[in-house]
């Protein structure tokens, strides 16, 4: 089977020319770097992404905290993990990186703070 | 009024701004004021939370915050003095010395001089009056970064039910933004044949959520009488005449337009800095300066960038020669003229200096496929690469090695 996709590694957005078989590819052409032909692979058989979004948060200056998946997640589940994060509120400080919700959904990816605010 | 001095003073404290101070310390520059208007340093970055930035700069994805917060934390680990809730409002040329006026929430009115100012305010986004769309004047049309910074700083929403003018990258993002929060995106229209953002984003903001992207399309008319109610969307003929035999109407109650940038730059033109037409950013040489002898310009102030990593690079060398300027290190050698030809929208800088090494960049004109890239003095091949594709929305970096001294223009050009 063939199939052209985008790679949405970096912003240069390889275009991929994908052979593959129903469990395993067999070529992938146009790509830059070795991140494409991983791409690929993820993209055909289990697509995945990175959530980015804001959870609430209280005692800092501002109201939201962006955070994102620590890893990418299942498309499929990406869903979930928004359901998830609007349930959550958090108490400031909070640090960059400092994890928020382990195992967001059961996806096996953290959600993470991608700020850092300060009390006030 | 309160009266300070510097050595410099960075108008700006996103990306550009945060980089170019730090540049300056980095190359001795001591006593230097960074401004911002807002209430936290990072710009725009800090409402655009998703992924996608530093993978030149750090070699990993960072969100927006995560990228500005590395850059925050470097200034903060120097001596280099910050204002924030700090609007500059007036910039005045004394020859040797710059004054820049500024309205600060704190201090009152300070007028801060310095030896040399760097521009470094950013672009703002073209909005309905830019484009003047018909219809009515209802409540819900706004542009795609308000959109943004109403849902991901202060945590409105906008809407529910969207259609987005415009596929410029922000508003693809909005696009997937809007979904995950529980909108839905009706569709993106776009004018051009094809979309104004990056491919990366068409995949993983509209395709993951099946959401529409109408190309050569154009919103024909906006209706509603206190709020948005619908808009009627036309495809266009060859000289951009909507088709309103093929006319359709979606029922939305926001309208988000992603229709291009504009650098900033009304401070810039009262000390007299003159503009490019094209890019709307201040004229500058290669060491980044403008017209006005002392006042640099970089980032998107100067022409609009798609990658924050290419702003904070072209910082850096703005800085570093800003320093070289301070020091009265700055040498010029003979410029000569950079000329746009076949299938290039813009060069910059337009002028380079021989003997030196210069880094162009330049966005292609359309989309285009199978051509080369060329910089030629003369008949001298100087640089020449291959594109598969290339696309408006894609801006090129060219580093030009060493140019020879009998260079008299450098054309760019695709073939």
């Amino acid at each position: 089977m063939k199939k052209n996709l985008i790679c949405i590694s970096c912003p240069l957005g390889c275009s991929l020319d994908v052979i593959y078989e129903p469990n395993k590819i067999i070529s992938v052409d146009g790509a830059t770097c070795k991140r494409g032909k991983a791409y690929a692979e993820k993209e055909i058989f289990n697509p995945e992404r990175v959530v980015t979004s804001t959870v609430k948060i209280k005692g800092a200056s501002i109201d939201l905290l962006p955070v994102k998946t620590d890893t990418t997640v299942g498309k499929c589940l990406m869903k979930k993990v928004m359901e998830e994060v609007f349930r959550i509120e958090v108490k400031a400080p909070v640090k960059v990186g400092e994890v928020i919700c382990k195992n967001i959904a059961g996806t096996g990816a953290n959600l993470v703070a991608t700020r850092s605010l300060e009390a006030n | 009024m309160i009266r300070k001095e510097f050595n410099a003073i960075v108008i700006g404290g996103g990306p550009a701004g945060l980089a170019a101070a730090l540049s300056l310390r980095n190359n001795g520059i001591d006593n230097i004021l960074l401004t911002e208007r807002e209430d936290a340093l990072g710009g725009i970055l800090l409402q655009c939370i998703h992924n996608g930035f530093g993978l030149h700069r750090f070699k990993e994805e960072l969100t927006g915050p995560e990228y500005a917060e590395r850059y925050i934390d470097l200034v903060n680990e120097t001596n280099i003095s910050t204002m924030v809730n700090t609007c500059a409002v007036d910039i005045i040329d004394n020859g040797d010395s710059k004054t820049v006026i500024l309205m600060s929430e704190k201090e009152g009115l300070v007028q801060a001089e310095a030896k040399v100012v760097i521009l470094a305010m950013g672009c703002r986004e073209r909005n309905r009056g830019n484009i003047a769309i018909p219809g009515s004047r209802p409540a819900g049309v706004m542009t795609a970064g308000l959109a943004q910074k109403l849902v991901n700083r202060f945590g409105y929403m906008p809407g529910r039910e969207i259609v987005v003018l415009g596929s410029g990258d922000i508003g693809l993002i909005m696009a997937r933004r809007m979904t995950w929060e529980g909108a839905r995106v009706k569709a993106v229209v776009e004018l051009q044949s094809y979309p104004g953002g990056l491919n990366r984003n068409i995949v993983q903001c509209l395709n993951d959520f099946n959401i529409p992207l109408y190309l050569s399309h154009t919103v024909t008319n906006i209706k509603g009488n206190s709020r948005i109610t619908e808009v009627d969307i036309a495809p266009i003929d060859e000289y951009r005449e909507p088709l309103k035999k093929e006319q359709f109407t979606l029922k939305c109650d926001s309208l988000l337009l992603s229709v291009g940038l504009i650098p900033e730059n009304e401070l810039s033109l009262k000390i007299g800095v003159e503009l490019d037409k094209v890019t709307s950013g201040p004229l500058v040489d290669d060491n980044l300066m403008t017209n006005i002898p002392g006042v640099f310009a970089c980032g998107n102030v100067l022409h609009v960038h798609d990658l924050v990593d290419y702003v904070s690079e072209e910082s850096e060398i703005c800085g570093k020669a800003a320093s070289k300027y301070i020091m009265n290190l700055l040498e010029k050698a003979e410029e000569i003229p950079v000329k746009p030809g076949n299938l290039v929208r813009y060069v910059l800088p337009s002028k380079a200096e021989t003997g030196k090494e210069n880094l162009i960049s330049l966005r292609s004109m359309a989309p285009a496929e199978n051509v080369t890239l060329y910089v030629k003095s003369g008949d001298e091949i100087l640089y020449k690469k291959k594109h598969r594709k290339v696309f408006p929305s894609e801006m090129q970096r060219i580093p030009l090695k060493k140019l020879p001294e009998n260079c008299s223009q450098l054309d760019v050009y695709f073939e």
